[in-house]
């Protein structure tokens, strides 16, 4: 099969562009000499099947920071026949010189200008036609975004696989010296004196004003969050309804026949489980859908921008901030987005601090909690209490650490024009998030509640869910540790639990009380308040990061005593936070 | 009427637009700005300044960029009073 690698610089459209050519059939795989996955799919061209692989975003191939490693390594362990080059329309000055740097005798080229709408919005105009020539390669006009020119790209791909194309390597050899480069496009490309995207600058005057850009930033994001609770509360009261409606007029009266242990792990255990976990799908998706439309329009680097000066005191710089804003969907790939950094110091840094950051799985145990115990009026500042801890555990953190992870990467970063996404780039953008979240939590979760079903209703005799048996005794050995934190034995076997992925937490409650929904919420409000409640959110956030995230911690890091102190120092902090804020909230209460 | 003398990019106001005459970094930096379009002879415009010393916001050709003071320091421009 045919191979087909697409490069580009970063915010070019790129993986726009991929979605377009492949629909929605992409997976993540992994490629020899590679750490990193990344996505392929198969399309068809021209009645072939060929393979599409899309490289990540990078400035130069003769740099050496981990992007460019991977591009580089990439082309060297793998054979690809065709290289589409992927450039911003209205920043051709600059990113031709990609294509000088790819080209090379025997390689075929495709150059896709992409942005085409921007471009012409701008007054930008490009003779196509002079440009291919002058190049030596075939050249397109496309805007990914709405799907314009992506009908000529594919007639270009067939011709190339098909060899009528000359390769046109030799020819752009001759052309690629920087100056022949820089020449091909003045002849071709007309840049008005003053180009601008006018309704940028206007946003940015007060986004990025001196004063008002900070607080508009964080009043947004808690508008999102509000948004987010006061659209999904009613789909998820509905789900849990729905769940518990479906179990008692299908699921209790089919199973009645079968002994106690085995309709007991099915129903308490595994649809319990799995059915509290369920409800919280809508609030999850919707958050993702949010965090996309904030990525999408360019806004989280104006966060780095306007975060940049504080975040240098604390020894990282704006980027750190946008990857803590990231690691609020998954701490996962925040971690891996640290690969743009350079300096060691400022990626280790920021990979001490992104676990902090207060990702989707914790986010459902906090709605679940503030649904069952907080009135729904102050339900969006409770949640919004827990990002700022969130963010300040990590700053205090930093602060701790700074001195031993020291920053010399410079800062300099593109600043590109606000853009608004269209419904399909939304949906496509929080699809592959929102399927990564379904496919761990569903593995994590069925082992998990099954697992602790089994340690809730085993020793045989021991009353389910009580003190005998071998949950019932593990929480009480830890209970001197967690009781002067007001978490009791049942909530400490859940941050057992929690280690291995947070999505099991609200499941385990569930096996552990045999209650879901709506009826553990009444439970765990008649057995906790609200300190004790805030209490264990706080240890729920800070306490050590899930599997998936130390073993990532682990790749990127390369570094056992990194990763011990990942682990280890977020756990000391958890119990003192909550410690001072449970003793400090009882003795003011009293 | 202009005037010029030479200066570093971090010394110039918003609003104002120099001209880099050199840029002294190292090869690694080096490459990144130019693939950012900082090159010898382009012309760099002042957009904004980052509260609390915070990065500048500039523009050279259809790119906006940030980039912190320190690092602008290494960029050595000619002002262009206009």
């Amino acid at each position: 099969m045919k191979r087909i690698a697409l490069i580009g610089m970063p915010n070019t459209g790129k993986s726009t562009l991929f979605n377009r050519l492949t629909g929605a059939h992409a997976r993540v795989g992994n490629w020899p000499g590679l750490t990193v996955e990344l996505l392929s799919a198969r399309i068809i061209v021209g009645g072939d099947m060929v393979q599409l692989v899309d490289l990540p975003g990078i400035y130069d191939l003769r740099a050496h920071s981990g992007d460019e490693t991977v591009v580089t390594t990439f082309l060297a362990q793998n054979a690809v026949d065709l290289v589409i080059v992927v450039l911003n329309a209205s920043q051709l000055d600059r990113q031709i010189m990609l294509l000088g740097q790819i080209a090379r005798p025997g390689l075929r080229l495709i150059l896709v200008l992409n942005m085409a709408d921007e471009a012409a919005a701008m007054g930008i105009s490009i003779d196509r036609e002079t440009l291919s020539a002058d190049l030596g390669v075939p050249t397109c006009l496309i805007s990914a975004k709405y799907g314009q020119g992506v009908e000529q790209l594919q007639g270009l791909i067939a011709s190339a696989l098909r060899g009528e194309e000359p390769a046109a390597a030799d020819k752009t050899g001759a052309a690629v010296g920087e100056r022949g480069l820089e020449a091909a496009i003045r002849r071709s490309v007309m840049v008005p004196a003053h180009a601008s995207h006018a309704l940028t600058e206007r946003i940015d005057r007060y986004l990025l004003h001196p004063w008002l850009g900070l607080p508009l930033f964080f009043a947004l994001m808690f508008l999102l969050f509000q948004a987010v609770f006061v659209i999904g509360k009613p789909i998820q009261d509905g789900m849990s309804w729905a769940l518990v409606a479906f179990r008692t007029a299908v699921l209790d009266p089919a199973l009645t026949g079968l002994p106690a242990v085995a309709s007991g792990l099915l129903l308490d255990g595994i649809y319990n489980g799995l059915g509290t976990v369920a409800s919280f799908v809508p609030l999850i998706i919707l958050f993702f859908l949010g965090m996309a439309i904030v990525e999408d329009t360019g806004y989280l680097s104006r966060a780095a921008f306007l975060m940049d000066a504080l975040m240098s005191r604390f020894g990282m710089d704006g980027r750190s901030f946008v990857m803590i804003l990231m690691g609020f969907g998954c701490n996962v790939p925040a971690l891996m987005g640290t690969r743009v950094m350079r300096s060691r110091g400022l990626r280790l840094l920021t990979m001490l601090v992104i676990p902090f950051s207060l990702c989707s799985a914790r986010l459902q145990v906090f709605l679940f909690f503030i649904a069952a115990l907080f009135p729904t009026d102050i339900a969006g500042a409770v949640l919004f209490s827990l990002y700022v801890i969130s963010i300040a555990a990590a700053m205090l953190t930093s602060l701790v650490f700074k001195r031993r992870f020291v920053n010399d990467d410079p800062f300099v970063l593109e600043v590109p024009p606000y853009r608004f996404p269209t419904a399909r780039q939304m949906l496509l953008g929080s699809r592959h998030e929102v399927g990564h979240f379904l496919r761990r939590a569903t593995r994590f979760i069925v082992a998990g509640v099954v697992l602790v079903w089994l340690l809730t209703n085993f020793p045989v005799g021991a009353v389910p869910g009580g003190a005998d048996t071998w949950a019932g005794q593990i929480g009480s050995l830890l209970n001197p540790v967690l009781s002067p934190l007001g978490i009791d034995p049942k909530l400490t076997i859940a941050l057992i639990f929690g280690f291995v992925a947070k999505e099991v937490v609200i499941g385990s409650l569930a096996v552990i009380y045999a209650q879901e929904g709506g009826a553990l919420m009444t439970t765990i409000a008649g057995q906790l308040d609200w300190v004790q409640a805030y209490s264990f959110m706080l240890f729920t956030l800070i306490y050590t990061p899930c599997l998936s995230t130390i073993a990532t911690l682990r790749n990127e890091a390369k570094s056992r005593t990194f990763t011990a102190l990942a682990i280890a120092w977020p756990l000391a902090l958890a119990w003192i936070v909550s410690f001072i804020f449970y003793q400090g909230a009882r003795a003011f209460l009293n | 009427m202009k005037t010029a003398h030479p200066n570093t990019l971090d010394a110039l106001h918003p609003g104002e637009t120099g001209t880099i005459l050199a840029m002294h970094a190292g090869a690694e930096l080096y490459r990144r700005l130019a693939a950012l379009g900082l090159r010898v002879g382009k012309h760099v415009r002042i957009l904004r300044r980052g509260r609390f010393a915070g990065p500048l916001h500039i523009r050279v050709g259809t790119t906006d960029l940030m980039m912190r003071t320190s690092d602008a320091s290494c960029i050595q421009v000619q002002r262009s009073h206009f």
